[in-house]
């Protein structure tokens, strides 16, 4: 107890006391209330603070924006709230050579204004960018629609700032595009949810902001001709920056696309796409459609939210199966989905029995973990995660895993438990 | 090699074992000659429970081992080690599915780059990743090198292309790391282990992900007084918002080699520019107009656009021919592989000149302007005394001058045996130690292509639970960083 006391001590001198508080109601996650938060001010603070920790074998929650603190299994034990919150200058914006160096605390929208002023973007729309911070968004691993065309976060980073539990600062990558000097570490760490080190510092490459953006819809009758619409866009050789499919118990298919660039490029784009599509029906794009996604985290709760991925051609089976699952049960459910193959699915379960939804959806990623697709639940009630991992099987790769999780971390100190395989 | 352990390989893959000298001398270097060791044996597997059965008697009996695709490497990645082995795996060159409806391809690694995009061209789709060694080097060659080539800048690199893989880990178990379908929940494996440069293990069946073919190409070669104008226009198109496919630079003397070598019909100028756009007709004509207008502004005086796949071929190939034309204008050069951010461009250019001015050594530029990938080619004449050794210098020293300007030492080619005392300079030391913990974790033994890409090797300790010294720390003969 009297290391426990001194490390709160020496932590506090650390950061300096009024950015050290005691933890409250709100803090939890899944139900683990830490003791204390700290926020330090700069990533050496970070590395220290960490050290601080563990040599006190304090276990340690990292927090951005606290969007989706409910991601992950819950918690086996969390004294400490480590929040980057302070750690959110944007350290330098080269725009002539489109790139730039954020702190991990920046929220996305921030970022994006300052880019924006000399015409560049990060080729990314996470979910809710004025609250979500690249920390966050880097260690959930959170891409939309952009995708498509832009790749995910792993083909965005260029390099990145470490702490780790030993109170190491590693970077690894570097400012430049094209550089293969070492291990990947900005890879590894983008969707490791804070279990191998706290993510102080990452440099992107960017792109431009586009002349001309539009977008389109067309409504389907049935999933097989939307899932056939999907693959003949893809099969052509146009350039769109969203291909994105939405649908739920009570409506049919919908998809939308959007295509960036020149005005006559925009043009030609859409004109073929209106032949290609000649069968579906187009119609009037709905505002904010490609914020379609974060739209599945509102309404009545409790709910369940998923990710799932899948084979782009297999979402047409995918739709099926979940209408068939529901539809004897009356359960509504809302998906968007991207036609590269990751989507989100809601499932309304106010009142519905907790066992028989968890065994739709172990039957669902069951379907899906056999096509070489995945189901990671990511908002639900506490009594399904106490019965599942939320990020399904780990497949034979799991002793790699946690082999890597214990030369990063080997006394179990960043996010213990929340991570694949109780990771 | 013991008699007992040749019998034991040979057992598994039968012809597929050489140990005669004579013999191994093929496999004593890779693309990378001045540095050569030849191996115990090598071993030239068929399928991956061979690969495994290999590995199985190399993890039991401590001897390391060296994957090798084509051998076109040009960092020394698959230089052999001393007292170990060589495990070639050009024998495993099937294609094993083509995937249209998904745009996936399942390959073993000795298939060769160019063959995935012959195999899915009729059908519109390509393999993006496009070293210039494409017609003779391996999947798992740019697997373990993360290979880029003239169109990254646009398409990404190999670690974008490839969705999986089926690896035989140095402890001879088989894994599969990532999946056909996008982010498998987990660390992202493939993307740890694309260009460890054979050091975590060995790649035995590869996932690819194929692109469709836009619907239009356009090629334009300007020709400019000098590199800084020519460096001058990249600057522009980039600042104008484009993202060409590929935008490459060669100087005069680069343009002299490829001239004599393969009459690519490049005029003879002081800076020479390609730049490639693709995508939709109406958009890439658009733009084309606009990259010539900003390339006229920049002091252009010569601006030809191939329209024909023949046109383009020619223009291409003068550029993807660089390295080898060196030949035909000095006896002996170096290759090298820096980065710079694009901007420290006419500044980088200029010391090189003023360094190779002071060294008397001709330096031939041939570069990846949109991403700042530069190959400085050191010319030099190895009969005379001392020149390789100041050529050696030279090249190191602009690999220095890129780090000074928060560049890399290498882009695409690896860091391997040639360029692991170079990591320091780029990395502190905990820098170096983290990466190596992502080692520990896949080869503690550290068998896997042994020695290469870090300038010290890190001591791996099984460190699960509280921390315990380890017996050499506690000897007081090695100490953890």
């Amino acid at each position: 107890m009297a290391a426990v006391e001194a490390a709160w001590s020496d932590l506090r001198a650390l950061v300096g006391a009024e950015h050290m508080r005691a933890a409250m109601l709100e803090d939890a996650v899944d139900g683990v209330l830490p003791q204390m938060i700290i926020e330090p001010g700069n990533p050496e603070e970070v590395a220290r603070a960490l050290k601080i920790a563990t040599g006190a074998g304090l276990q340690v929650i990292p927090r951005g924006g606290a969007t989706k603190m409910d991601w992950g299994n819950p918690p086996r034990s969390g004294a400490l709230i480590l929040s980057t919150r302070r750690l959110d200058r944007i350290v330098e914006h080269a725009w002539g050579d489109m790139t730039a160096t954020v702190g991990a605390g920046c929220t996305f929208q921030q970022l994006q204004q300052t880019l924006a002023e000399h015409g560049q973007r990060l080729a990314l729309d996470p979910l809710w960018p004025d609250q979500a911070t690249i920390g966050g968004i880097l260690a959930t691993n959170d891409s939309g629609p952009l995708r498509i065309r832009f790749g995910s976060l792993r083909d965005l980073i260029i390099g990145i700032t470490l702490a780790l539990p030993d109170g190491t600062l590693a970077k690894s990558g570097g400012k430049v595009v094209k550089n293969v000097a070492g291990y990947d570490l900005p890879k590894l760490a983008t969707g490791s949810l804070g279990t191998l080190g706290i993510i102080t510092q990452a440099i992107f490459r960017l792109h431009p902001v586009p002349r001309e953006t539009r977008t389109l819809t067309f409504s389907t009758s049935d999933s097989g001709t939307m899932n056939a619409l999907v693959l003949a866009i893809q099969d052509c050789n146009m350039v769109p920056t969203g291909v994105q499919v939405r649908a739920g118990s009570s409506s049919t298919p919908e998809v939308d696309l959007r295509f960036e660039g020149t005005t006559a490029g925009c043009d030609a784009q859409i004109e073929q796409t209106l032949r290609i599509a000649s069968g579906a029906r187009r119609i009037e794009s709905p505002a904010e459609v490609w914020n379609a996604r974060s739209e599945l985290w509102s309404g009545a709760e409790p709910s369940v939210v998923c990710k799932f991925t899948l084979l782009p051609a297999d979402l047409g089976t995918f739709l099926n199966s979940i209408r068939k699952a529901s539809e004897s049960l009356h359960w509504p459910w809302r998906l968007v989905a991207q036609a590269v193959g990751v989507g989100y699915l809601r499932i309304e379960s106010a009142g519905k029995d907790t066992g028989a939804l968890l065994s739709i959806l172990q039957d669902l990623r069951k379907k899906l973990e056999t096509r070489g697709g995945s189901l990671v639940i990511l908002r639900c009630p506490l009594e399904i995660k106490s019965k599942t991992d939320v990020w399904g099987s780990a497949g034979d790769a799991l002793a790699l895993m946690r082999n890597i999780k214990a030369q990063f971390d080997p006394t179990g100190v960043l996010n213990p438990g929340r991570f694949l395989g109780g990771i | 090699m013991e008699a007992r352990i040749l019998g034991q390989f040979r057992a598994i893959v039968g012809k597929g074992l050489i140990a005669e000298a004579s013999e191994l001398h093929t496999y004593e270097c890779d693309g990378l000659t001045n540095l050569r060791v030849l191996p115990q044996a090598v071993l030239l597997p068929t399928s991956t429970g061979e690969v495994q059965a290999i590995v199985r008697i190399c993890q039991r009996e401590k001897i390391p081992f060296v994957a090798r695709g084509s051998g076109t490497g040009l960092s020394g990645g698959a230089l052999p080690v001393e007292n170990g082995v060589v495990i070639s795996l050009a024998r495993m060159n099937r294609i094993l599915e083509v995937d249209l409806p998904n745009a996936r391809v399942v390959v073993e690694p000795g298939v060769i780059n160019a063959e995935v995009t012959q195999r899915v061209a009729p059908h519109g789709y390509f393999f993006a990743p496009d070293p210039s060694s494409q017609s003779v080097c391996s999947i798992g060659g740019n697997v373990a090198e993360n290979s880029g080539g003239a169109h990254c800048l646009k398409y990404g690199f190999t670690a974008t292309h490839v969705m999986a893989l089926e690896v035989v880990l140095p402890d001879a178990s088989i894994v599969h790391l990532g999946s056909r379908a996008l982010d498998r929940p987990g660390y992202d494996l493939p993307g740890i282990f694309v260009g460890s440069e054979g050091t975590l293990g060995i790649a035995t069946k590869i996932v690819l992900r194929i692109v469709k073919k836009p619907a239009v190409i356009q090629t334009l070669l300007a020709a400019f007084n000098s590199t800084n104008e020519a460096g001058a226009a990249v600057s522009g198109i980039i600042g104008a918002g484009m993202l060409p496919a590929a935008i490459e630079m060669m100087d005069n003397l680069a343009i002299q080699a490829a001239e004599a070598s393969v009459h690519a019909g490049y005029p003879n100028c002081g800076g020479l520019l390609l730049v490639e756009l693709d995508g939709p007709a109406a958009e890439v004509e658009h733009l084309m107009d606009q990259v010539g207008e900003i390339c006229t502004q920049c002091g252009a005086w010569e601006i030809r656009v191939a329209q024909s796949e023949a046109e383009r071929a020619v223009v291409w190939k003068g550029r993807k021919a660089a390295f080898a034309a060196m030949g035909r204008i000095s006896p002996n050069y170096i290759v090298q592989d820096g980065v710079i951010p694009r901007t420290a461009l006419p500044k980088v250019l200029s010391e090189i000149e003023r360094m190779s001015a002071a060294e008397g050594l001709r330096v031939a530029n041939v570069f990846h302007a949109g991403d700042g990938n530069l190959h400085p080619l050191v010319l030099y004449d190895g009969r005379i005394p001392g020149q390789e050794e100041r050529a050696m210098e030279l090249s190191i020293n602009i690999l220095r001058l890129c780090v000074k300007c928060g560049g890399s030492i290498t882009g695409e080619h690896g860091v391997g045996e040639e360029k692991k005392m170079m990591m320091s300079e780029m990395f502190a030391e905990p820098d170096l130690e983290t990466m190596q913990l992502v080692r520990c974790a896949f080869d503690p033994q550290q068998l896997s292509n042994p020695g290469k890409v870090f300038p010290r090797t890190r001591l791996c300790a099984e460190r699960t639970g509280p921390y315990q010294p380890h017996p050499l720390e506690v000897a007081g003969v090695a100490q953890f960083f």
